[in-house]
């Protein structure tokens, strides 16, 4: 069981299940650096960290698609908090299907946010941890990742793609005691998700948040939230090809 | 897409209404492009149609729920506008520290205790909620922002507290907070035989407890006519509990027990209601007693139950809440509501009474001040309950009385122009963008 998250990189923080995580890590009176786009809601997320039981909070406003700051960036965090044990990779986009199926442009937009930025952040922060034979690495994946299908593929190859380099980095990573969560949420009642209809499937963010540290806690390598969402996905994987690629999903 | 949301007493039932979630204080209000007014909406807990926008948007503050600082060295917390009273309480609590003034829910928004200048058993001595709200942002639809306090914008200031929410969108406010070194309230339950009971009860209380409340046996008429328990009380001294506080002494009860589905019509009926108020009455056996008690029990009952109201059924309930003057007159009202309640065949399930005191209220619309408040519920048997509201109000009117907005839905808009003389200068606050369904009624538009 690796120990408990005490000085924590959360990236994208002001998104929602970001936020709840970040609250529950400040009850715990966990050290953040926050880093999101927006510098004013960034603040009220500090703001609140603090007032809950952080004993540091420092953000800054980044764009993670900058992918050229992301070492710099791991180095200011690390400075700031005097060492780094854990860090949440909470950023991302839905991006939108209809739109990435007619423009590449629009295509590679999303896999750089949630793919090509992640791999950028993962690299230094896993080196880091890697040499000091410790650390937590929490990454949002999705369960849209375990397989394509038409109405959301592009987001779905960028959280697949993400997943399976997780897998490997976990790999390579095990007998340094580092740990990667890989966190596949299923719909999450977010402003992410704020045009879809909102059936009995959806799950709140501070559902998922609670169910994130309870898996970084425990070490678990991956984990669905909620739990029901591991026998939905091997449904979906269990399906045969053939029949798949003519149903409607 | 219609929205679900409804406001606690689920009367009057509203569907073509819209949802949109405010998530930033920083970003400006969400003006729909369908057009249509707007009215924030924070937990719903207000009873009629305060919190209702039939054919508007609803700017549901959930998820503007961040702390902006507390210092526990003053007691002032800073807070986005739809934190609600109990996470206030999480936070504050074991560092010593209480909310000046609470309801009878800790399941309400910081905004909407604002907007509806809430009071609680401890009027007499603090006044209303708004007067321990020294400063809030209000945004308006044309964007603008302004801090308001007594001394700065002290006019929106008056506006907004107590101004249903229509003045436009609370942000952030400051609380200043209480000390409490126990979190244990000393208690005193007292027994009264009828109305003449309670007031001197009331009276004698009124300078030594901070807390006090009466809740009254609705079925009781003739000799026992507004008997009931006075109930009075104290944050316990410190010394009564040797250990310090600790998150510990939070409420483990979390709501264990919750109503999971509307109960049908017929579980709340005059024996249900008469079995109910005798069996509370009697379980004090007539004997005064004194104990330690939990504030969580102390202050919210209620809470204890989630979604307590679904035992009135898929018709919702009414509340009637007025206030008549501490004079005979209002006492003689007083009589004759609980009367007429008992007599009408559908008494209220839970009836309570308490003195306010002469605080005055911040607010040009507060509801609260010097006299007697009394509260009922009603099941909603249709123009049954109607036309008795109608005599209720009718009695609070003559004797000088009004009824409270947030827990109505049915007062006229000719009273509603008598009781509430700032309106004219209150409307001239009211956000060109807002309106709510309680809004267009007292106004005679619907």
């Amino acid at each position: 069981m690796p120990p408990m998250m005490k000085k924590v990189l959360v990236l994208g923080a002001t998104s929602a299940i970001a936020q709840a995580t970040v609250r529950l890590l400040a009850a715990r009176g966990a050290s953040l650096y926050l880093v999101g786009r927006n510098a004013e809601r960034l603040e009220a997320v500090a703001k609140d960290a603090r007032t809950r039981g952080s004993a540091k909070v420092e953000s800054e406003a980044v764009d993670l698609d900058d992918l050229a700051q992301h070492e710099a960036l791991v180095e200011r965090a690390a400075t700031a908090l005097g060492g780094l044990d854990g860090a949440l990779l909470a950023h991302g986009i839905l991006g939108d299907q209809k739109v990435a199926e007619r423009s590449y442009t629009d295509t590679e937009k999303v896999l750089r946010t949630n793919f090509l930025s992640a791999v950028s952040l993962l690299t230094p922060l896993a080196n880091r941890f890697e040499a000091r034979k410790a650390g937590t690495l929490v990454v949002i994946s999705s369960v849209a990742g375990d397989r394509g299908r038409q109405s959301n593929y592009v987001y779905g190859a960028s959280k697949g793609a993400l997943s399976v380099f997780l897998q490997g980095l976990r790999n390579r990573l095990a007998r340094s005691g580092v740990a990667v969560v890989t966190v596949k949420p299923g719909f999450v009642d977010t402003p992410m998700t704020a045009d879809l209809k909102k059936n009995a499937l959806f799950a709140s963010p501070e559902t998922v948040a609670r169910g994130m540290l309870r898996a970084a806690d425990k070490g678990r390598n991956e984990v669905y939230l909620p739990g029901f969402w591991r026998l939905i996905m091997f449904i979906i994987r269990s399906i045969p090809e053939p029949l798949f690629k003519r149903m409607k999903l | 897409m219609g929205s679900e949301l409804q406001s606690w007493g689920r009367y009057p039932h509203v569907t073509e209404q819209r949802e949109k979630s405010v998530t930033w204080a920083s970003d400006s209000l969400p003006v729909p492009a369908e057009g249509g007014s707007l009215l924030p909406y924070g937990q719903g807990r207000s009873y009629g149609d305060s919190c209702l926008n039939a054919g508007g948007t609803l700017l549901t503050t959930a998820r503007l729920d961040r702390f902006l600082g507390f210092d526990p060295a003053t007691g002032v917390v800073r807070c986005e506008s739809g934190v609600t009273l109990d996470a206030i309480l999480r936070l504050v609590t074991w560092q010593g520290w209480f909310l000046p003034v609470t309801p009878g829910t800790k399941f309400v928004s910081v905004g909407g205790a604002i907007a509806n200048d809430v009071h609680g058993k401890n009027h007499h001595q603090a006044g209303t909620f708004g007067r321990h709200v020294p400063r809030f942002e209000l945004v308006r639809s044309d964007g603008s922002r302004r801090v308001c306090s007594p001394t700065e914008n002290p006019d929106w200031y008056a506006a907004t507290i107590g101004g249903l929410g229509l003045t436009g969108l609370i942000t952030w406010a400051d609380i200043h907070l209480r000390r409490m070194s126990n979190p244990y309230i000393l208690q005193e339950t007292i027994p009264f035989d009828n109305l003449d009971g309670f007031l001197s009860l009331a009276r004698e209380s009124e300078k030594d407890f901070d807390f006090t409340v009466a809740w009254v046996d609705s079925l009781g008429r003739g000799q026992s006519l507004g008997r009931g328990l006075f109930y009075r009380g104290n944050h316990a001294p410190p010394q009564f509990d040797a250990l310090p506080l600790s998150r510990s002494h939070l409420s483990k009860r979390g709501g264990g027990l919750a109503v999971p589905f509307d109960m049908p019509g017929f579980a709340l009926n005059r024996l249900s209601v008469a079995a109910f108020n005798w069996l509370y009455y009697h379980r004090q056996r007539g004997r005064a007693s004194e104990g330690l008690i939990h504030y969580d029990p102390f202050f919210y009952p209620l809470d204890g139950v989630h979604r307590w109201n679904r035992i009135y059924g898929r018709r919702g309930f009414l509340q009637f809440q007025c206030v008549v003057p501490f004079t005979d007159a209002g006492v003689a009202a007083t009589r004759d509501i609980l009367d007429r309640s008992a007599r009408s065949g559908m008494p209220s399930f839970l009836t309570v009474l308490k003195v306010f005191g002469d605080v005055p209220s911040p607010g040009w619309m507060s509801f609260p001040r010097r006299g007697l408040t009394l509260a009922l519920d009603f099941a909603n048997k249709g123009e049954r309950t109607y036309t008795l509201l109608a005599e209720l109000e009718r009695v609070t009117r003559d004797a000088g009385g009004r009824l409270y907005p947030a827990k109505d839905s049915r007062m006229s808009a000719e009273n509603f122009a008598a009781w509430y003389p700032e309106r004219e200068r209150f409307a001239r606050y009211v956000d060109p963008a807002f309106s709510s369904s309680f809004w267009r009624r007292v106004n005679g538009a619907g």
